[in-house]
């Protein structure tokens, strides 16, 4: 039994709107996984209802092999989460707030331990409303690990912060997970996602639809190649399809992108067809695919839109 | 891992001291306003001695004569005043009383007025006399200013109760649901906290504070104002924790499922401003018609100031107070019951 998560079916509707709409989920012991997604895609009703925090309006979630129903105490003692948005006291120092945290679990590091980990050690008697955003998430993450969790929950943990607090925040993550710990979370974020999971489930209004590790999503595309161009006028898409080495093909308002495994042997017919139809070629340019050419591929949309 | 491991409740406790001992304005409203509101009062309603009535005497021919009598007996402040100037000094409260000279005179006044009825009655006992009357006999006469019986000592039980419910309402009902607003009920919940820790902190912190809240108000008025204390100290105080309780169970109340910071100022007003105008707190419930006393005695907050006041000014003991006691323990015994059975934790 190695499932730290494992969701069946997972369906949540608000009203006349359905939030979630039948997910499968599986999360291995001691990887971390990545709900990757846009806003408004699921991903926080998702990572709640697995949390406990909500009940599903269908399916089945079985969290290290116990199920929130029957043993939500135990499992509280064994998790750490951290929600998207939580304004902790304002008046309360960080020490004194990860002294209350510590203090709600049987078991777990002690609060000079929370602050080394949540590197706050300096910030210990500054008071909550002090703090700048990168360090009230570090300190909401020192929180989530008070109770020493198997499994660690984080809702979207870098949002807002500028780069330097994102990379802190995941030597922090990545840290808990060198020791063994499994980690779900959510993100908008490409480079976070690559940068630390190792699984990722691509979730567009409310479903599934990717799955797999960074590498098996960018090469799903059918090409780790990216060729992004414009020209004055229109090009037939079907037309630029029947091109040799061509894998995909999409237009977009501002031009086309097309994927390719062999970007040396798509270049010329490439440009030789855009010159045969009298059109200039207003940009060109390649990189290899990302995730973020993933999701627009999967849902021809930006994720940050 | 050598470090014991810190206590929760206590944790929790501390944790609702702190927020509250580090937010200047809640100290404020909490010890500041009843000793401001105490002194503002004491003062606007400090027994004077009494004043003798303003009249005015109508000018005519036998006004001076009228005038003479009055100054004779020299209990007023009377005028001569041109009829039209008589009628707006009587207007307009310059005046309680217009005598117009005749035979018999005319006295004009407005009857629901305290102060008019009381110049008539005694403007016409002297013109009475001036005019050979003979009373049947002198009485004595016994005047007291006995603390205990001025207005302060009425109003300091009324802020005591005053003050128990709001910071009920507030400290308990309103701070709920700002956590519930920011989202940090929702992250306790998701820790193994027991739900009844969270919510003895908050009445835990109510009775901690009480203990500086009340003798602070009590000394002030003792030396300030020489308010004294006739009943048991013990069984005032037992009092107090008895309503910190029961508002402590009403806030909870209020805060069981309110979603939203303005729900909450909202239901608070509600269940406070009956209470606010209607518990005796400034003045005595009596003044409402007869058909809403029974309403208004079964406030908690009714019950609690005539408790405080019975015993304060009455030095009453348990067996006195008891049917109000009992009413604050079944308010706070419901409102306990229906808040955590409504409670709203996530």
């Amino acid at each position: 039994m190695d499932a730290a998560i494992r969701c069946r079916g997972l369906k949540k509707r608000y009203g006349d709107v359905d939030a979630v709409r039948g997910l499968d989920l599986d999360v291995r012991k001691g990887e971390c996984f990545g709900l990757l997604g846009p806003n408004g895609a699921g991903k926080t009703t998702t990572i709640e209802i697995l949390e406990g925090l909500l009940d599903p309006t269908e399916g089945d979630v079985v969290i290290l092999g116990r199920t929130w129903k029957a043993d939500e105490q135990a499992l509280r003692e064994r998790i750490g989460l951290a929600l998207q948005e939580t304004r902790l006291s304002d008046k309360l120092t960080v020490e004194e707030t990860l002294r209350l945290f510590a203090s709600l679990y049987p078991r777990g590091p002690t609060v000079a331990e929370l602050l080394a980990k949540g590197q706050l050690e300096e910030k210990r008697s500054a008071r909550y409303e002090t703090l700048s955003g990168g360090q009230k998430q570090r300190l909401a993450v020192a929180c989530a690990l008070a109770g020493d969790p198997e499994l660690l929950f984080l809702d979207e943990p870098t949002t807002g912060l500028d780069p330097q607090s994102r990379r802190g925040l995941w030597d922090l993550v990545l840290d808990y997970k060198s020791r063994g710990g499994t980690v779900l979370l959510t993100t908008h974020y490409m480079d976070e996602a690559e940068k630390l999971c190792d699984t990722i489930a691509v979730i567009d209004h409310g479903l599934r639809i990717a799955l797999g590790t960074p590498r098996e999503l960018i090469a799903s595309l059918g090409g780790t190649q990216v060729v992004d161009f414009a020209v004055e006028g229109t090009l037939d898409v079907a037309e630029l399809e029947a091109l040799p080495s061509v894998n995909t093909v999409r237009a977009e308002a501002d031009g086309y992108v097309v994927t390719t495994t062999r970007l040396h042997e798509i270049l010329p017919p490439l440009l030789a067809h855009i010159e045969g139809k009298g059109a200039p070629l207003t940009r060109l340019a390649t990189h290899r695919a990302t995730l973020e050419d993933v999701f627009v591929h999967l849902t021809g949309r930006q994720l940050r839109e | 891992m050598s470090e014991r491991r810190p206590h929760a409740l206590t944790q929790l406790v501390l944790a609702r001291l702190r927020s509250f001992y580090r937010e200047p304005g809640v100290l404020f409203w909490s010890f500041g306003f009843p000793l401001v509101l105490a002194v503002a009062l004491g003062i606007a309603f400090r027994n004077r001695p009494a004043e003798p009535p303003r009249v005015a005497i109508e000018d005519g021919p036998m006004a001076a004569d009228v005038d003479a009598k009055l100054q004779a007996s020299g209990a007023f402040h009377a005028a001569i005043l041109p009829h039209d100037r008589a009628s707006v000094a009587l207007r307009t409260d310059k005046v309680s009383l217009v005598i117009v000279p005749g035979d018999p005179p005319t006295y004009r006044y407005d009857s629901t007025r305290p102060d008019s009825r009381l110049a008539r009655a005694l403007v016409d006992d002297a013109l009475q006399r001036a005019n050979g009357r003979q009373d049947e006999f002198r009485p004595q006469e016994e005047l007291i200013t006995e603390p205990g019986a001025r207005y302060i000592d009425f109003l300091i039980p009324g802020l005591i109760g005053i003050g128990l419910m709001q910071s009920g309402l507030w400290g308990v009902g309103y701070v709920i649901v700002e956590m519930r607003t920011k989202k940090l009920m929702k992250r306790f919940v998701a820790t193994p906290m027991k739900k009844s820790d969270f919510l003895l902190a908050f009445v835990l912190m109510r009775g901690i504070f009480l203990v500086v809240e009340i003798p602070v108000l009590l000394l002030f008025a003792r030396f300030v104002f020489g308010v004294p204390i006739f009943g048991s100290v013990a069984l005032l105080g037992a009092v107090a924790v008895l309503g910190s309780l029961t508002f402590a169970g009403l806030g909870l109340l209020v805060g069981s499922r309110a979603q939203n910071i303005q729900t909450a100022s909202g239901l608070i007003n509600l269940a406070s401003m009956p209470m606010f105008i209607g518990s005796g707190t400034f003045f005595a419930s009596a003044r409402f018609p007869e058909v809403v006393q029974p309403f208004l005695a079964a406030l908690p907050l009714t019950a609690l100031n005539d408790a405080l006041r019975a015993i304060m000014l009455d030095g009453a003991g348990v067996a006195q107070i008891a049917p109000k006691l009992g009413i604050l323990a079944g308010w706070g015994v419901v409102c306990f019951a229906l808040a955590l059975k409504w409670f709203r934790w996530r």
